[in-house]
């Protein structure tokens, strides 16, 4: 069955350009906390952005859709806040550590759930996500509904102080643009390639020889991995590992942020992300509205914008130059 | 003993609603091709619908009861669904069936959502109406009168479904719309507006469900959003092929989730998801699914 989620890739864009938006992008959020944006905000944003950009790396390049990605997000974090508060490890080795831990699942995950296509794989991953959600429930180490509190930021590589609200911005910001510039060289790379044609035409390229689920599998546990730094990463930041990372809405997020910033674009995500992230906390008083705000932005986007704010950027980029 | 009976019926009630779950998200699946995420919000309407009918609608002294409900529910939201499939999903029918699964997954946190804000979340309890109160003591076990009629509604529910779909002309009609729509409407058969109606009564399917569900659990806007991903797991596990599949693996897994309640209750969470991994590795296109 040939898969036709978003062909909204940009017409040929240039790799020079996309550099350079790259570095603006760079430079902007470099910028940020000296201009006076509130650097926890961004910190939470950027970690949502990678978040998404990890889920869009499947869903956008390999036409998968995962429901169950808050599970990544959520083990990642769990297990990262539990080094680094219990063990006493530094954040580097827990992030580390957390993102392994995601990797391993996504491993396991991804063997099971590529044995379907398309809406059933839907299913499965967000089962076996709901299924994670109740075991971290149930689970002593994880304190239930209270969550690991109060994880030590500490000392990266033992000599830099992340306590200090800059060191932190500053290592979030590494840690994004290094993911970023990894998916980037991921998705443009002869991997990246064949991984298009399977979402394009799975049966052709496998007469071609490709072994497409061993290409989807290894871009299942990419985006597992990526989206286990996000979480773990996300757990330094805010000191806190709990239930709402690993709950279906998590899941719902992000397949919001990655189609309202544009599925199958590089900076889509990264939009969508700081889009939502902003909506959310400029909402916050205002209850269950969230919920039916969020839930309108996915009717209107699948209905009326389905390439996203990006996509249809690009688009009109495109048409303006012709 | 006691304990064991009590669990295996509650496991069967839970059976029931699965089975008229997944039965609804079955048909509809076979003939629109999508998922519909809905289908638990709905299933919350159908008993927002009867506590409405109960405590706010009055005719006279007259109430309108649990048996209107059982009717009314199902209309309501099926016309709700018929709206929504005519205005929002036949514009996706073209594109990939993802897009349809994301829409009905924003429809069912704005429904959600809305209702949250005018009922809160905390349950709205039901009467068990007047002719089924009460219960049966059967020496083993007591038996309320209620769940057994919840028991044996929905069996005759998801028989008749059966019945119809495989048994008699309109459902000739369906499964040969599922398997080559094209076809069906070159020999004059109107498919879109059977489309429609089939997504009309999936939806009521699910309404239905509701109303019968509102005396056992407690009245509550979230009561079909984590209901919704254990019967999209008992989906997996049937496979969407066949009717008769979805009701059975309904049914089987109500009473394997009862059962794990009595002998490790701390899996009982747990154990269908467990099934569908299970059956995942060793039979991937379900128990009664035929891969694609």
């Amino acid at each position: 069955m040939a898969t036709t989620i978003s062909r909204s890739e940009p017409a040929r864009t240039g790799g020079n350009l996309m550099l350079m938006a790259t570095a603006v992008m760079a430079i902007i959020l470099a910028l940020a906390p000296v201009a006076g944006i509130y650097p926890v905000f961004v910190m939470k944003a950027l970690c949502f952005a990678l978040f998404a950009c990890a889920f869009n790396l499947l869903l956008g390049f390999g036409g998968l859709l995962s429901f169950g990605h808050s599970m990544f997000l959520g083990t990642a974090g769990y297990v990262c806040a539990y080094a680094a508060k219990s063990w006493g490890l530094t954040p580097e080795l827990a992030i580390l550590l957390g993102t392994i831990a995601a990797a391993a699942l996504g491993t396991l995950v991804g063997a099971l759930a590529i044995r379907r296509q398309g809406i059933y794989f839907a299913m499965i991953t967000l089962a076996v996500a709901q299924m994670m959600y109740f075991f971290y429930l149930q689970t002593p180490f994880t304190h239930g509904e209270d969550g690991i509190q109060a994880v030590p930021r500490g000392r990266l590589f033992g000599l830099i102080d992340l306590t200090n609200p800059y060191a932190m911005y500053y290592t979030v910001l590494a840690i994004f643009l290094a993911a970023f510039l990894f998916i980037y060289r991921v998705i443009h790379s002869p991997f990246g390639q064949v991984l298009k044609a399977i979402r394009e035409n799975e049966p052709r390229a496998i007469s071609l020889g490709y072994d497409a689920d061993r290409y989807k599998l290894i871009a299942f546990v990419l985006s597992a991995t990526l989206a286990g730094l996000a979480g773990a990463t996300k757990a330094i930041v805010f000191q806190l590992a709990s239930l709402t990372d690993v709950h279906w809405t998590m899941s719902g997020e992000v397949v919001l942020m990655t189609l309202l910033g544009g599925m199958g674009t590089i900076f889509g995500p990264v939009v969508g992300a700081f889009v939502i992230i902003a909506l959310e906390s400029y909402l916050a008083g205002f209850g269950e509205w969230v919920t039916v705000i969020t839930g309108t932005i996915f009717v209107v986007c699948v209905l009326a914008f389905r390439r996203g704010i990006v996509g249809e950027l690009s688009a009109w980029w495109a048409r303006t130059r012709n | 003993m006691q304990a064991l009976f009590g669990q295996l019926l509650i496991g069967l009630i839970n059976g029931a609603f699965y089975a008229m779950l997944s039965l609804g998200l079955a048909v509809i699946f076979g003939l629109l091709n999508i998922i519909n995420f809905t289908h638990g919000a709905q299933y919350m309407m159908g008993a927002f619908i009867a506590w409405l009918l109960l405590n706010k609608v009055h005719i006279g002294d007259w109430q309108l009861g649990y048996w209107s409900a059982l009717v009314i529910a199902p209309i309501v939201v099926g016309a709700v669904g018929v709206i929504i499939e005519r205005t929002m999903l036949s514009r996706l029918y073209k594109l990939d069936h993802l897009y349809g699964l994301l829409l009905t997954f924003g429809l069912a946190l704005v429904i959600q959502g809305l209702f949250r804000n005018e009922f809160g979340s905390s349950g709205l309890p039901y009467q068990i109406p007047s002719l089924l109160q009460g219960g049966v003591n059967l020496g083993f076990m007591f038996l309320p009168i209620y769940r057994a009629w919840v028991i044996v509604a929905s069996l005759i529910v998801c028989l008749t479904t059966w019945y119809v779909i495989e048994r008699t002309k309109l459902g000739s009609y369906l499964r040969a719309a599922t398997e080559n729509p094209a076809l069906v409407q070159a020999f004059g058969i109107n498919v879109p507006r059977m489309i429609t109606l089939t997504f009309g009564f999936g939806v009521g399917l699910a309404a239905l469900a509701g109303v019968m569900a509102a005396p056992i659990y407690q009245v509550n806007p979230l009561m079909g959003a984590d209901l919704i991903i254990v019967v999209f797991a008992v989906v997996v596990i049937g496979g969407m092929g066949s009717i008769m599949g979805s009701i059975l693996t309904g049914f089987g897994l109500g009473v394997v989730e009862g059962l794990t309640k009595y002998f490790y209750p701390e899996a009982s969470n747990t154990v269908i998801f467990v099934v569908m991994v299970i059956v995942l590795m060793f039979r991937p296109a379900g128990l009664f699914g035929r891969e694609r």
